[in-house]
């Protein structure tokens, strides 16, 4: 009630004037670093221990305190917004928190492993507990099997989207929509299974790259329909009355003037489709067969991938299968960052002006 | 060029809800005919319904018909991107194509109808840009994107893009709405230059600019809310704004309502 009344008397005093009173600068600095410090000294006293609840400890500290100067000096509304601006701060960095510790792991771990001939050299007669070897067979099976993937996903999902939004009215439309949404959610297993049981158990197809590849279709047309429906929906409809104002047909409007102008989201919503399907593991266990030597073709005889190698070798007991497993791993995080790196300068020179 | 249109008890609907009742209106050649009436009246939906973009609206129809130079637009062995073609439209907010340089948008129309040769084109960007008065503005930066232009620039880039097709009538719905004086000034001046080749019908809310712009003026009305709206009068725009024939005309050019 008091600090209330304190309060109101503040806004009276200062309602002649713009000017409030402010924390003085450097004020938030030495909070943090006296939150530090006081840390420091209660966790060398009292038996408390470990770096982990350090930090989290000095972070308390510093907010409370932050949070009660504020409030003493600034008054109610700078106090939370301080709190608040804090709260998203932290947050932000406990998020980032297991990003940046992965990355940092698999460089730490992998760097050592990728040089020319981890790169260029399969797995075929090397031991499994002898140094050497590398993992060439299966980014080939990867690249292989994500550039099927992509051809028969991205113009499957593309027309479906352009369906969805430019064509689609009343019931059909509004099931697709449904079974787009419960398809995003199956579990990769599930789509490995599902292959495994048309194409090999009924057909009678061998395991191939090919027979993985329609697995992760199953897992990569749902999302980038998703994405590009989003997009496409996001194009006004002005530009579109626009085309059809200057006699412009419906087909060609939608190839000329809705795509483009949706692009760039396109093709990040493509990319994160890869993305997703490149690093799947599940139907590759089932489809794939695996293999230590190159194969260039998909459709005959088993081949290897990243995720598949990574697995195989992360089991083993051996240090060198973990250590190539490492750099597996490192190479395949390459792989999607320079797909997105490319992406992106696509969508770049495509951009909106 | 410069044709002549006219609507015969046109019933224009969403669904099933009828929101123009029973229009006739003649319009007359090498003139500017201007739309004026309340907010929700009709005037945009009547003028979309002139060049069948009405029905790009899912579930909007018409009934009646509407004949450009005798023959019916509406009639079932007649392509509405054929009629488009013909009578090109000015929208309320420039909206030049975000992915297009200003010389692609004013040959947007030819270019996305396929054909013609870049010689060609070049030509009648050219000439679509002087008639829209932007020519000497632009000229040496057409291939700047066209959203780099200012919003009056833009407009006039767009009344460009309309008439590069080379329509025999221009409808503008509430052309200079989103424009500042100056960019409105230059935008009449270009009317009343056009008015000499095309057909020119425009919906305005701005009384003024009616009166100076258009050689006859319709007023719409609105019974009430919910009720669909009417022609109320259509004739020279000098008597309508004088001495009107129809009380809610006078009314509503007097301010006193609306």
């Amino acid at each position: 009630m008091a600090l209330l009344q304190a309060d109101s008397s503040r806004t009276r005093a200062n309602a002649t004037s713009l000017a409030s009173r402010t924390l003085p600068r450097g004020t938030v600095p030495g909070l943090g670093i006296a939150a530090c410090g006081l840390a420091a000294l209660l966790f060398s006293v009292a038996p408390f221990g470990g770096f982990a609840g350090y930090v989290v400890f000095s972070g308390l500290l510093f907010l409370v305190a932050q949070t009660a100067t504020s409030f003493a000096v600034e008054g109610r509304r700078h106090a939370v917004d301080r709190f608040a601006s804090s709260l998203v701060h932290t947050t932000f960095l406990i998020a980032l928190l297991p990003l940046l510790s992965v990355v940092w792991k698999v460089l730490a771990q992998g760097s050592d492993q990728v040089n020319g001939n981890f790169l260029t050299h399969s797995m075929r007669n090397v031991g499994v507990s002898d140094a050497g070897g590398g993992i060439y067979h299966s980014m080939v099976g990867t690249l292989l099997q994500g550039l099927i993937t992509s051809l028969i996903s991205i113009p499957l999902a593309l027309l479906v989207a352009v369906y969805l939004v430019e064509y689609g009215t009343g019931k059909l439309a509004r099931s697709v929509t449904f079974f787009v949404d419960v398809m995003t959610g199956i579990p990769s297993i599930v789509a490995g299974l599902f292959i495994y049981t048309v194409w090999v158990l009924t057909f009678g197809f061998e395991r191939s790259g090919f027979a993985a590849a329609l697995a992760l279709t199953i897992l990569m047309v749902p999302t980038v329909v998703r994405s590009t429906e989003e997009m496409l929906k996001l194009v006004p409809n002005e530009l579109r009355e626009a085309a059809y104002a200057l006699g412009v047909p419906k087909w060609r409007t939608i190839l000329r003037i809705v795509i483009p102008t949706a692009l760039p989201g396109i093709i990040t919503g493509i990319m994160l489709g890869i993305a997703r399907v490149i690093g799947e593991t599940a139907p590759l266990l089932l489809l794939l067969g695996g293999t230590d030597s190159i194969n260039f073709n998909a459709l005959d005889g088993p081949q290897s991938a990243l995720p598949l190698f990574i697995y195989d070798q992360a089991g083993r007991p051996n240090p060198e299968a973990i250590d190539r497993a490492w750099g597996a791993a490192l190479a395949l995080i390459l792989i999607v960052m320079i797909l997105n790196l490319v992406a992106r300068s696509v969508a770049r020179l495509t951009r909106v002006r | 060029m410069a044709k002549r249109i006219d609507a015969r008890d046109l019933n224009i609907y969403y669904g099933s809800f009828l929101a123009v009742e029973s229009v006739c209106l003649s319009i007359e050649p090498r003139s500017v005919t201007a739309l004026i009436g309340p907010s929700g009246c009709g005037k945009s939906t009547f003028l979309r319904s002139l060049n069948r973009m009405h029905e790009v609206v899912p579930g909007a129809h018409v009934d009646g018909s509407v004949e450009l130079d005798g023959q019916d637009i509406y009639a079932d062995n007649v392509d509405p991107v054929t009629v488009r073609r013909t009578i090109g439209m000015v929208f309320q907010r420039p909206n030049p194509f975000p992915t297009m340089s200003i010389f692609d948008n004013v040959v947007a129309g030819l270019k996305l109808q396929g054909h013609r040769s870049k010689s060609e084109l070049n030509e009648i960007a050219e000439g679509a840009l002087r008639a829209a008065n932007l020519w000497n503005e632009v000229k040496d930066r057409l291939d700047k994107p066209g959203s780099s232009l200012s919003g009056g620039q833009q407009q006039r880039l767009c009344i460009a893009r309309a008439i590069a097709i080379r329509p025999d009538v221009l409808l503008m719905d509430e052309p200079c709405s989103a424009l500042d004086p100056i960019s409105t000034m230059a935008i009449e001046e270009l009317i009343e230059e056009l008015k000499r080749d095309y057909t020119i019908v425009i919906v305005t809310h701005n009384m003024q600019q009616a009166a100076r712009v258009s050689d006859r003026t319709a007023f719409f009305n609105l019974v009430a809310t919910g009720k669909p709206g009417q022609l109320v009068e259509v004739d020279r725009t000098a008597k309508i704004f004088s001495n009107p024939s129809v009380r809610a005309t006078e009314d509503y050019v007097s301010g006193r309502f609306g």
